[in-house]
């Protein structure tokens, strides 16, 4: 143990190995570049499943039911008779659409309230601040299942729901931050000149607080196909026919004999918000590369 | 201290207080007429009827004079009646937590057990495989959705191999044991029954490790970047110049200062057991209040499912709460 730890500090070869060109960028841009390709092959796939895909998504065949993965049904097929490999592919719209509506939306909204709050200081503030601590003294997933189910089920509604308890993060984060870059020379010289506060805030602090965001914006929205994955999964999501990846496991549960049912709506998920960390992960490293290997 | 102390509590009932207008707020902005829901079609269109029945549930007074009849059941530990159940959603909870209880603690024992000395590990010998072992393991735990690894796991150990047994806290033919606790380890040991015992030990496993996956992940990500700050310092710069052998510094120096980042994650990981045994216990068939949640939403049980948010948001507040007090005993700087 002391050998490896000391080396660490002491022997500064060692950290930087003598590596091709290739293996180097392979080392620092490796995995990002593969969370890259993941996330555009699904984007691919979602914009593109109506002419990619063998079946119709909601094709009905009570003779082919719970077939397991052949050459007609690459993936198999559920208790209905349809074709997962299809359903896989049109269930990638509603997970990548959500996760990045549920995640932009409220960036932008808890941004913008996390700023204002920041630079506003006094009674908005604090009302602000509150709001938020009062929405993360639940866990997310248990209050957007109550909205959700106060509000009735459908996608439109769980969206709503999830973003209620998404934004506050973002208004935290943005408020440290802008609180961090009030302080800093600029703002005051662009308060001397007399800026208005919209035009300091907007076009000065945020664009230079703007990488931490960037940062949280990509990890989260894996994050937030998975709970929207979740949610359907508890039948809070989409209606039924809808193929979704959340609702397909849901539907493969207990199907254990017949396992591609479940899995393989799973392993979507799975590869997707991989994609997403790798990348969000790439992008910290980028920015700051202090944290760089943590 | 005692004024920090002070004002974390005032601070902690008044969200509480908070939290139950959020839960009446949502339970009474429901689009649905309750009066639909709850009466029949024929009832529903007798106008004296209707009304009667307002009045006798207090639908016809202003929203917060119900919000503080609300408040003062609230008081007499009063949740509403399940509408699934048919029982007060309290008695429900009640009967359903041991289970769940018994699920998260194991869970939560295995990911600080396991993720601690991973990431230890992994900060100590940055870079080796086992680096690259433990970021693999926290990158699939924070990755994976805890309902498909359930059923993977499930799927492999029980249906595949059939080396583990299946859902449940029992076997089907065993007869729970005597409950003293409602926690079957703790319950069978004291009746001496140690083959059940064992039986309820083995249904464990299978669940509690899916279940402290996205914890375990969480925990050995944060106690690898907090080691690494921590071996950065220079208080490690004098211990290793004073000769000292490198095991004591990490031991006895490094990992003291960098577990304080790691018990914060206390109410992220709790929310995590929290969801993860929604997902866990609906497949493994675990009677606990994870599936009674997923349940009450399958259903739209409404008075459940609000009953559910209020007692785990204030559970919550409570584990944040002891959080923060340990965090102050830790590190006295962040009281000032």
């Amino acid at each position: 143990m002391s050998n490896a730890a000391t080396s660490l500090t002491l022997d500064p070869a060692r950290s930087a190995p003598p590596l091709s060109k290739a293996r180097r960028w392979l080392r620092r841009y490796g995995l990002p570049a593969f969370g890259v390709l993941v996330i555009v092959s699904w984007v691919l796939v979602a914009a593109l499943a109506p002419l990619l895909a063998p079946y119709a998504p909601a094709a009905v065949d009570v003779t082919a039911r719970l077939h397991p993965p052949s050459a007609q049904h690459w993936l198999g097929t559920d208790a209905l008779g349809r074709d997962i490999f299809t359903r896989l592919m049109f269930g990638a719209r509603i997970s990548l659409l959500t996760g990045a509506v549920v995640v932009l939306v409220s960036a932008v909204l808890g941004t913008l309230l996390g700023a204002i709050a920041a630079y506003a200081r006094g009674r908005f503030e604090e009302l602000i601040m509150r709001v938020t601590d009062l929405v993360l003294c639940f866990p997310p997933i248990i209050l957007a299942m109550a909205i959700a189910a106060a509000l009735g089920i459908g996608t439109f509604n769980t969206i709503v729901a999830m973003l209620v308890v998404w934004w506050p993060k973002f208004a935290r984060l943005a408020r440290s931050l802008v609180l961090v870059q009030r302080s800093q020379e600029y703002v005051e010289a662009a308060v001397v000149l007399g800026l208005s506060p919209a035009r300091i805030v907007l076009r000065h602090i945020v664009p230079n607080a703007v990488g931490p965001l960037i940062v949280l914006v990509t990890l989260d929205v894996g994050n937030a196909i998975i709970t929207f994955a979740g949610l359907s999964f508890l039948g809070l999501g989409v209606v039924p026919p809808t193929p979704e990846w959340g609702s397909m496991v849901s539907e493969g549960r207990e199907l254990i004999e017949q396992w591609w049912v479940a899995t393989f709506p799973g392993l979507a998920i799975l590869s997707v918000v991989l994609g997403f960390n790798f990348l969000g992960d790439g992008i910290r490293d980028w920015l700051d590369p202090r944290s760089r290997r943590r | 201290m005692a004024h920090y102390l002070v004002s974390r509590l005032a601070m902690a009932a008044i969200m509480a207080l908070l939290s139950t207008l959020v839960i009446f707020l949502l339970a009474n902005t429901v689009p649905g007429d309750p009066v639909l829901s709850q009466l029949g079609d024929l009832a529903a269109s007798n106008k004296e009827f209707v009304a009667e029945w307002r009045a006798k549930w207090g639908l016809d007074l202003p929203l917060w004079q119900r919000y503080l009849i609300f408040l003062e059941r609230l008081a007499h530990g009063d949740l509403g009646i399940s509408i699934a159940s048919q029982r007060p959603v309290l008695r429900d909870i009640a009967d359903f937590a041991p289970a769940t209880i018994e699920l998260a603690s194991i869970a939560f024992l295995l990911s600080i057990a396991i993720g601690v000395p991973l990431g230890v590990l992994a900060a100590v010998r940055r870079d080796s495989w086992i680096d690259h072992v433990a970021r693999l393991i926290s990158l699939l735990g924070v990755s994976a959705p805890t309902f498909w690894l359930a059923f993977i796991v499930l799927a492999l150990f029980y249906g595949g191999l059939q080396i583990a047994p299946g859902t449940g806290r029992i076997d089907t033919i065993a007869l729970p044991p005597p409950s003293t606790t409602g926690l079957y380890l703790i319950d069978s040991a004291l009746a001496g029954d140690w083959q059940l015992f064992r039986d309820a030990l083995a249904h464990l496993i299978l669940p509690s490790t899916v279940l402290a996956a996205a914890t375990l992940g969480l925990i050995t990500r944060t106690t690898r970047a907090s080691m690494l700050d921590s071996l950065q310092q220079d208080f490690v710069r004098v211990a290793r110049a004073k000769g000292l052998k490198e095991r004591r510094i990490v031991v006895g120096h490094v990992l003291p200062n960098a577990l304080i980042p790691v018990v914060t994650l206390g109410g992220l990981a709790y929310a995590n057991l929290l969801t993860g045994a929604v997902m866990t216990e609906t497949i493994f068939s675990w009677p606990g209040l994870g599936r009674y949640t997923f349940r009450s939403a399958v259903a739209l049980d409404f008075p459940a499912i609000m009953g559910i948010t209020l007692v785990v948001a204030v559970t919550y507040l409570f584990i944040n709460l002891l959080v923060d007090i340990s965090y102050a005993l830790l590190d006295p700087r962040v009281v000032r």
